[in-house]
């Protein structure tokens, strides 16, 4: 058996070096993410939606809650969406109205009050989707890293939460408390961790089995450090995909609860709302339904092309 | 040479295995990975650790390490009883004792720079080391293990096997520790490279007068590195004594079947040797066979065997065998 001396073997390393820029295997999702185009594209129709809901109120020529006599009373022939205007209909130039999307039934200006709306259902959907990654992520990775009685627990009272009809509950505080945006988001917030907790512990339980986080263990590392650094940054790419898939299921339950007449609260709205409303009035004002549908379902569209592109591009192995 | 470091007295392990499907409070099946083993290691000493899969090498050394809770017996650090430690002593011994990993790669985390990788054990131990030091004594360690100490900044999966190896062992030598675990470090490396890293933990060992366990199932390897040799078999030390002893005049017949299992690189001598192979495969751990575990498929079992477990008693200087029968294998094989 030939013997290298160690002093040698510096120099064959030297060689063997990896070239090029450190290769982090976040650098390498990026790269794997920006190839894939519908992704991309879904980035770029999300920040435009983003945009939308932030740069909106400088755009808006009305409030949310101001009437327009001058339309109301006649909506259905009035009341559309300005860039339509011509000779043939009554509908007013934009640049006397600015009602970019037209008005709603009580003939409030449509533009402001979509833009409002996306603010709520992204804010919702967000929040969701962040408590879910907080919360779920530490309280999963604890669980399946202790293992043993403290695991068996922790996952129990996740099942016992999930088996209770969440939209009852939700509907029940929203009825006993009143409608408003923080009894939602406590409503959203309250079970929107446990699928991830669950998906958190189940990856945990492989990661705690893995050579390196043994060998953190051996060097005597605290347990809580283990999981900060060690468990959770290997769990993030699961973590994220799912988060993102989460925002739009997230958006689906507010818009299902507003639909329900319950949510937000007038003049707030959201797209839940909008859609509810522009679905009473889709006979004689279709575009109350279209405008805020448009933004709902490519909004949601995006964010599951989103998160197929995030998962492809994170973890290439389970494709 | 003489002083005690590590004694491992009357070891057991067992893992509890739930039944399938079973209710939550019935009785486990109780695996017994290793049975009351008895380890001595000295300061600077090698000691290497061979047996077939699943003889229990790898659960001694992690309970040694401490990743493993005993069911009993005593490790004796130094004449202190780890098993008697705090959770917070024992974290705190970890930097007296670190481990090397078989597969290289699986060992690093996949999220974390080299130097991130090398300096936790430091930040773990030593976190009145300012940053800037840190660095420095990551790149020194770096560059003592023959890698090039500006890639403190990459990741592992860029490395080879090897180089993932070395960084393993900088990891484990950075806080300086008294006895170094290495559990199969060379398996799943390339023959050259084996040969480059056990030539590395030879010198460094010299170089920082370390301890070493080494779990291997090449006999060749092991025997090129150990001052001393135990061979383990079902969680069972059968043989212990000094490398050339245990590998020139094995006693046990199993150790001997072991040696002989090793290929002579001469195509003569390999054909015209004598090999006892061994009938059967390894008894189930979790119901081994009573009195001596390896009777079942011993050439000189007899019927006694199945009685009481043999212990271990002197076959020559240092060299203790737990065969009663050990001087009789010569005459049954050389009989056959």
């Amino acid at each position: 058996m030939a013997m290298f001396a160690t002093g040698t073997a510096a120099e064959t390393l030297a060689q063997s070096a990896p070239m090029g820029p450190p290769r982090s295997l976040w650098a390498d999702a990026r790269a794997r993410f920006f190839r894939n185009r519908a992704a991309v594209a879904s980035l770029i129709v999300l920040g435009l939606v983003a945009a939308f809901a932030l740069f909106g109120p400088l755009v808006a020529r009305h409030s949310i809650e101001t009437i327009d006599w001058a339309i109301l009373g006649n909506v259905d022939e009035a009341g559309g969406p300005c860039f339509l205007s011509g000779p043939d209909n009554e509908i007013p130039p934009c640049s006397d109205s600015g009602h970019y999307f037209g008005t709603d039934a009580q003939a409030r200006d449509l533009f402001a009050r979509t833009v409002q709306g996306t603010q709520i259902s992204l804010m919702v959907g967000v929040v969701g989707a962040l408590i879910a990654v907080v919360v779920g992520t530490l309280y999963g990775a604890i669980s399946g890293y202790f293992g043993g009685r403290l695991d068996n627990v922790m996952m129990r009272i996740v099942d016992i939460l999930m088996s209770i009809p969440y939209m009852f509950v939700l509907i029940l505080l929203l009825v006993v408390f009143g409608r408003s945006i923080l009894m939602l988001f406590v409503g959203i917030g309250l079970i929107s961790w446990l699928d991830m907790a669950r998906i958190a512990r189940g990856q945990t339980l492989s990661l705690r089995e893995k050579e390196f986080v043994e060998a953190a263990i051996a060097t005597g590392v605290h347990p809580f450090r283990i999981i900060l650094r060690h468990i959770v940054p290997n769990l993030l790419g699961v973590v994220i995909v799912y988060a993102t898939l989460l925002v739009p299921s997230m958006i689906i339950y507010e818009s299902f609860i507003s639909f329900l007449g319950l949510g937000v609260q007038e003049p707030l709205t959201s797209w839940g709302a909008l859609i509810n409303e522009g679905a009473d009035q889709m006979r004689q004002g279709l575009w109350m339904l279209l405008v805020p549908l448009f933004f709902f379902v490519v909004s949601l569209f995006s964010f599951f092309f989103l998160g197929d592109g995030l998962r492809d591009a994170l973890d290439p192995k389970d494709r | 040479m003489s002083e005690t470091l590590l004694r491992v007295e009357k070891l057991d392990v067992t893992f509890a295995i739930p039944k399938r499907g079973a209710l939550p409070w019935t009785k486990p099946h109780y695996l017994q990975a290793v049975s009351k083993a008895d380890l001595t290691l000295a300061r600077g000493e090698t000691l290497g650790l061979v047996g077939e899969s699943g003889s229990g090498k790898s659960t001694l050394a992690r309970a040694i390490v401490g990743t493993i809770r005993p069911a009993g017996g005593r490790v004796l650090w130094r004449g202190q009883d780890l098993t008697q430690y705090t959770p917070a002593q024992r974290r705190a011994h970890g930097r007296h004792v670190q481990m090397i990993f078989q597969d290289p790669l699986a060992a690093l985390n996949p999220r974390m720079n080299v130097g991130q990788i090398i300096a936790e054990p430091l930040a773990t131990h030593r976190p009145e080391i300012g940053a800037t030091d840190r660095r420095r004594r990551v790149g020194e360690m770096m560059e003592r293990v023959g890698l090039l100490p500006n890639l403190q900044n990459r990741y592992p999966h860029e490395f080879s096997g090897g180089q993932c190896q070395r960084i393993g062992i900088a990891r484990a030598l950075i806080t300086e520790p008294e006895l170094v675990i290495c559990d199969e470090p060379v398996s799943a490396l390339d023959v050259s490279v084996q040969a480059q890293v056990v030539n590395l933990l030879g010198a460094l060992q010299k170089e920082m007068g370390l301890s070493l366990i080494f779990i291997a199932h090449d006999l060749s390897v092991v025997r090129h590195v150990s001052n001393r040799i135990s061979v383990m078999y079902l969680g069972r030390i059968m043989e212990t004594g000094p490398a050339a002893a245990v590998t020139a005049t094995p006693a046990h017949p199993y150790t001997r079947a072991l040696i002989s299992s090793v290929p002579i690189p001469d195509p003569k001598l390999e054909k015209s040797r004598h090999r006892p192979i061994l009938k059967g495969e390894l008894p189930s751990p979790m119901n081994p066979p009573s009195g001596c575990v390896f009777r079942t498929r011993c050439p000189i079992a007899r019927e006694s065997c199945a009685e009481a477990r043999p212990p271990l008693e002197p076959a020559g200087p240092k060299h203790d065998v737990a065969c009663p029968y050990h001087d009789e294998v010569e005459a049954v094989e050389t009989a056959k």
